[in-house]
């Protein structure tokens, strides 16, 4: 009788802390599968990656137990640097790439669509239900040296122009793919701007590049970096565009890990490579918010 | 150029119904239009496609057109391995959809009750599945569950009696099941905390003023607050698992080949118009369970009185 009341006062609020051993047991039950997931499906498997990058290929493939920084090494030589070189560079093209179509559009959205907000929205995200695979695939053959691509070679009269298997045509996967990923935030923070802040910077003199640049882009800022984070992390893993419009030619991080794995099955080479991969997100994430934020620093000291 | 904002401003109209009298304006609504136009025929002009190549008569190349036919999908309905990939692919997807949901509502509505602590290691958890890049995880999971049977599958043996062909586990729909709900978990977590934190508490209170039991206001007020988030995330994860290439080919076995997988080895062995008729049923079934899914929140906000649709719940959420 006591445990019940326990319960029920003990659930009264939402957000209940304590309470009785009933509800403790509740909440710890609640929390039972996804604590199971997490524990057994990422931090475990995380782990095994990175005392794996310290051991040594086995004779069959696989891992056998070692220490040895190695396989870090091999990194850092010659070629082996090259594929995270090409995957930031892919990463940042596509993010700017990302950028500069979809802020106009998030921009117009926002402010131009007026009561089709909603139909707007709804049409950019049902190609992003169409499974990635399909939409990277569209573009295989739209690239196809028969079909857009041949127009273009007529019209240059260069018989060798071609884009598949080219960096240009994993550019154009990347921004295709990841657009919304930009577009959403950037939206979301365009929607809430006050808009008398633009009719009051026109009012004192502003011309449209100084009201875009000292009020739009400063009140997008936030989404902007929400974006921005969002598409180039994807980004830095990409395989399937790399594989399929690069033929493999455009090598990033994405494919090295693909053959360490599953054609050479050199695990502790690959988890390596997968260690530094997140190391070098994190550095580019966190310089990248340090950037962004020292901006934004400046600017409100300078209002004060 | 400040000259037509001033009237504007007077009559009180939003500066987006002012019309620019000005020619750079002009250009610049005109530039703005056109970009927003050709951006979304970027966003379908490939799907298109995709479709229309499915209807192409040809032995030959995908995109030499021949001509208006259905044999392509004929071609498709008949294929044993398409057969066997359809198979897989729901027997997949829908577990997965089914137990993220699940532990993923159960996980918001328990993360409400534990100390400030033990919430924050969790949501570090969360954004790690989601932000660590896929194959990042993909492959974590291969190496993982590759080096459990190998400890798994002797000891097995052993507990048979070293049979020649002991019973043994493996890679499969169930390795591939249970890296999906990791991710999609995450995705559910996400999406019903983000309603849990925008719904009216009152209703809660409310309804224990009134004397209901715990259980009774979970059924009667915060589930129904929750459905939408919960359908939106359950659709997500089945789309999410269904769709999915980079994971499912690292966990699967030699026998749970999924469609993704089967397109994708398509594409690197040489399409023909098979492979865009297989995707073009699999782009109509993942659009209309978005569509259905819209459907159910309409049926359920015009019985609640609240609105709510999928696209909205999930572009909310990436903001």
């Amino acid at each position: 009788m006591t445990a019940a009341a326990g319960v029920q006062a003990g659930a009264r609020e939402l957000g209940d802390r304590g309470g009785g051993w009933r509800s403790r047991l509740l909440t710890a039950l609640l929390v039972l599968p996804a604590s199971i997931w997490y524990l057994f499906l990422l931090v475990l498997p995380l782990a095994i990656v990175v005392i794996f990058s310290f051991g040594v290929r086995g004779a069959r493939g696989g891992f056998t137990p070692a220490f040895t920084l190695d396989n870090y090494a091999n990194i850092f030589r010659a070629v082996g640097v090259d594929p995270f070189i090409n995957s930031l560079w892919m990463a940042a093209a596509g993010t700017v790439g990302c950028l500069l179509v979809g802020l106009p559009l998030a921009y117009y959205i926002a402010t131009r669509a007026g009561s089709r907000k909603g139909l707007f929205i709804l049409l950019l995200v049902i190609p992003f239900w169409v499974s990635f695979l399909i939409r990277t695939y569209a573009w295989f053959l739209i690239l196809d040296p028969q079909l857009a691509v041949a127009a273009v070679r007529d019209l240059f009269g260069n018989p060798d122009f071609n884009l598949l298997g080219t960096p240009w045509a994993v550019l154009i996967g990347l921004i295709y793919g990841y657009l919304p990923l930009m577009v959403f935030p950037l939206y979301v923070t365009l929607e809430r701007m006050d808009r008398t802040l633009l009719e009051a910077s026109k009012d004192l003199g502003a011309g449209r590049w100084g009201t875009f640049r000292q009020v739009t882009l400063p009140i997008a800022l936030p989404g902007l970096v929400t974006g921005s984070i969002l598409v180039f992390i994807p980004m830095m893993g990409e395989f399937v565009i790399p594989q399929i419009l690069g033929y493999g030619r455009t090598f990033l991080v994405g494919n090295a890990l693909y053959l360490d794995f599953l054609e050479f099955r050199n695990w502790p080479a690959g988890a390596a490579k997968a260690v530094v991969l997140i190391a070098v997100m994190l550095v580019t994430v966190t310089f990248y918010l340090w950037f962004i934020n020292r901006g934004r620093r400046t600017r409100e000291a300078s209002v004060l | 150029m400040s000259a037509p904002a001033i009237p504007a401003a007077r009559t009180g109209q939003p500066v987006s119904r002012a019309r620019p009298v000005d020619r750079l304006g002009g250009l610049v609504e005109f530039w703005f239009r056109g970009h927003t136009a050709l951006v979304y025929a970027f966003l379908y002009l490939p799907i298109f496609v995709v479709v229309l190549f499915a209807f192409n008569d040809t032995e030959r190349r995908v995109t030499t057109w021949g001509g208006f036919s259905l044999k392509w999908f004929e071609v498709a309905l008949n294929d044993r391995v398409v057969h066997k990939a359809v198979e897989n692919s729901f027997w997949i997807a829908l577990p997965n959809a089914f137990l993220a949901a699940l532990f993923g509502t159960m996980a918001a509505l328990g993360l409400q009750r534990v100390r400030k602590s033990v919430r924050i290691g969790y949501d570090a958890l969360t954004y790690v599945s989601v932000i660590v890049p896929e194959i990042v995880i993909a492959l974590a999971t291969l190496v993982f569950f590759s080096s459990t049977l190998d400890l798994v599958n002797p000891a097995l043996a052993a507990l048979q009696g070293d049979p020649p062909r002991p019973f043994r586990l493996n890679f499969g729909r169930e390795t591939v099941i249970a890296a999906h709900v990791l991710f999609n978990t995450s995705l559910v977590l996400l999406l019903v905390r983000a309603r849990l934190s925008t719904m009216d508490r009152t209703l809660v209170e409310a309804s224990y003023d009134l004397f209901a039991t715990p259980w009774r206001t979970f059924r009667q007020i915060t589930l129904p607050a929750l459905l939408p988030a919960i359908v939106a995330g359950f659709l997500l994860a089945f789309t999410f698992s269904f769709d999915d290439y980079i994971i499912t080919t690292f966990t699967s076995g030699p026998g749970s080949t999924t469609l993704p997988l089967f397109v994708f080895g398509q594409v690197k062995r040489g399409v023909t118009p098979e492979t865009n008729a297989v995707a073009t049923m699999m782009l109509a079934f993942t659009l209309s369970m978005l569509f259905l899914g819209q459907l159910v929140l309409r049926w359920q906000g015009r019985r609640r009185g609240q609105k709510g649709s999928v696209a909205g719940i999930v572009a909310e959420s990436a903001g």
